[in-house]
């Protein structure tokens, strides 16, 4: 029926009408088909995807350690939350990381994409060799960082010592391991930032600059007052991402700390992959989880308020 | 003059900020041809003294690294595949056709997004150890290949290509199907294509997953073989470097292959589909 009714409407040459108003049949025809298409996708969406965040609502409730029978726990798990000082620490560390890394990563992004964006020749060369380490395996780099950041004379130390200054044993160190850390990070995630910033900056009208050329705008006000406004959507969307996934770190502290000295580096995600791995205390780590997913909604909906006083969109 | 002066002055920050940048990479190759004398020394030392390539059958006969290397190809290949061929058939579904609960359906692919990985890790990780998933392929790849990320972001390509394309091999008596696979499909390689790279260097570096899923050398991963060739080596710094170098090789080759798409992928993203 659907192909008699596509070889008839080149005749009657006004399909239009008949878009408004499909025959109900045809609707019917086209829900079947729309369904087979997600079918692939609903059910392994369901079953691996939203299925387990439902599920993890139930664990979270539950005193099972995977091997015996689980028991009703209630809310006992969050209230447990309260009285223990490894997950203060661990939440107190995740922020702390995001704190510092999530700035410092943002001006180091934004201080390359303005460089390259100086008019370069060779600008796609420079862009693809900065982004070089975010396309690395962090656990392969974290090897390396290590081993930049030996005691005494490591490569870092080594450079430290140049300027005279007598660098700590940094990954071992209560005060120095989670910069360590946050250096290597920003090492890592800035040449996404870079490239974010450097396509914002290309799409910005050059008119905008040579208007205030004429006017005789200093470089730092064209930039306050051009750049920024302009690039504010990319920033926007670079800071809501990083912020996402810092609090989600935990690669590197695994390999190059391993969440110590202590806990000091002890971040939210190791701590609930200790509870649930190590500890098989399955219900606390879920209850864990949901607590790391309940900060991001909040941080990220500050974000989105603070938007729409902040960011400027053309339309 | 100045303008001159200014021009070399940014080239050469360039150049600055691009070497310090490649130093740990640069590094990491340079100790791993190292001597196990020299990589292990009180004071490290960065130029090899002598070089011994013989550190990288070494580091292939302390642990399977080819195995590994091959698993995270089977991992990153096997969850990319799946993920974007089913995304790309929901996607053109929420773009293009008319199905009631169209809106809520695609509702709750969206709310799903902002949720980190670890609320779903422990129900997954019960899910596939109650099915007897655990160290098995399925059980590696299927968890991970169904994000709602992929139907998003092919759904936003989908409806900015024009319905005219469409309605013109409609209208030559295609189906659906035959019009998704004809016109769609080849207008949005490049979106994609984008997708499949993001996806596949993703979960190339995906640890956590593979860690609590594979625990012998049938699944695991070179994220996990690496972590396992500390613990069983202990800090040995040529040949462990040698590992790192060995499976980060491969990945650097594909991005710079890739990097068309990539770049382009970071900046759709960032752009909100600009």
């Amino acid at each position: 029926m659907a192909i008699s009714t596509a070889d008839t409407a080149p005749v009657t040459t006004a399909p239009a009408p008949a878009r408004q108003a499909p025959p109900p049949r045809w609707r019917s025809r086209e829900a079947l088909t729309a369904w087979l298409f997600i079918l692939p996708s609903l059910v392994g969406f369901l079953i691996f995807t939203a299925g387990p965040v439902v599920a993890a609502g139930v664990i979270s409730l539950l005193n099972w350690n995977l091997f015996s029978a689980p028991t009703w726990a209630g809310l006992h798990n969050f209230a447990r939350l309260g009285p223990d000082p490894t997950f203060w620490s661990a939440l107190g560390s995740t922020a702390y990381f995001t704190l510092v890394s999530v700035p410092l990563t943002i001006l180091v992004s934004l201080l390359l994409a303005l460089l390259l964006n100086q008019g370069l020749k060779r600008i796609a060369v420079f862009r693809s060799l900065l982004l070089l380490p975010y396309a690395t395996i962090t656990v392969a780099v974290a090897f390396v960082w290590i081993w930049l950041y030996i005691p005494h004379d490591g490569l870092v130390n080594a450079v430290l010592g140049w300027f005279g200054i007598n660098g700590p044993a940094w990954l071992i160190s209560d005060t120095w391991a989670m910069p360590a850390l946050i250096l290597m990070s920003v090492w890592k995630s800035f040449g996404f930032g870079m490239v974010v910033f450097l396509a914002g900056l290309q799409a910005i009208p050059q008119q905008l600059y040579e208007a205030g050329r004429v006017d005789g705008t200093s470089p730092w006000k064209s930039f306050r007052h051009i750049t920024l406004p302009m690039l504010s959507p990319a920033l926007f969307f670079v800071i809501v991402t990083s912020v996402i996934g810092s609090f989600q770190v935990f690669d590197q502290a695994l390999i190059m700390t391993n969440g110590g000295p202590g806990t000091r580096t002890t971040t939210l995600v190791m701590y609930i992959y200790r509870t649930g791995f190590e500890n098989y205390d399955q219900g606390y780590a879920a209850a864990q989880s949901l607590v790391l997913f309940a900060f991001i909604v909040l941080i990220t909906a500050t974000q989105f308020m603070f938007q729409r006083k902040l960011v400027h969109y053309d339309n | 003059m100045t303008t001159e002066i200014r021009r070399k002055l940014v080239v050469f920050t360039c150049f600055l900020v691009t070497a310090i940048t490649l130093v740990p990479v640069v590094m990491m190759v340079l100790v791993a041809f190292q001597s196990d004398g020299e990589s292990m020394a009180a004071k490290p030392s960065f130029w090899p003294s002598s070089w011994h390539p013989e550190n990288l059958t070494r580091a292939f006969e302390l642990v399977p690294l080819g195995k590994y290397l091959l698993n995270t190809i089977y991992f990153a290949a096997g969850t990319t595949l799946l993920e974007t061929v089913t995304a790309a058939l929901a996607a053109y579904a929420f773009a293009r056709l008319n199905f009631p609960g169209r809106s809520w359906l695609f509702g709750i692919y969206l709310a799903t997004l902002m949720i980190p990985s670890q609320v779903t890790l422990i129900p997954q990780f019960v899910l596939v150890a109650k099915l007897h998933g655990i160290d098995t392929w399925p059980g590696m790849i299927l968890p991970h290949a169904f994000t709602a990320i992929g139907v998003f972001l092919l759904r936003q390509f989908f409806l900015g290509i024009p319905r005219d394309y469409e309605e013109a091999a409609r209208l030559d008596g295609a189906n659906r199907w035959q019009a998704f696979v004809r016109v769609i499909v080849p207008l949005a390689v490049p979106a994609i294509a984008t997708l499949a790279v993001f996806k596949f260097i993703g979960q190339w570096n995906n640890l956590l997953w593979p860690l609590v899923i594979s625990n012998s050398d049938a699944t695991r991963t070179a994220s996990v073989g690496l972590q396992v060739f500390q613990d069983t080596n202990g800090t040995q710094w040529n040949l462990l470097l040698m590992a790192a170098t060995v499976t980060t090789v491969p990945l650097i080759v594909l991005f710079f292959l890739t990097q068309r798409w990539f770049i382009r992928g970071i900046t759709m993203s960032g752009l909100g589909g600009r």
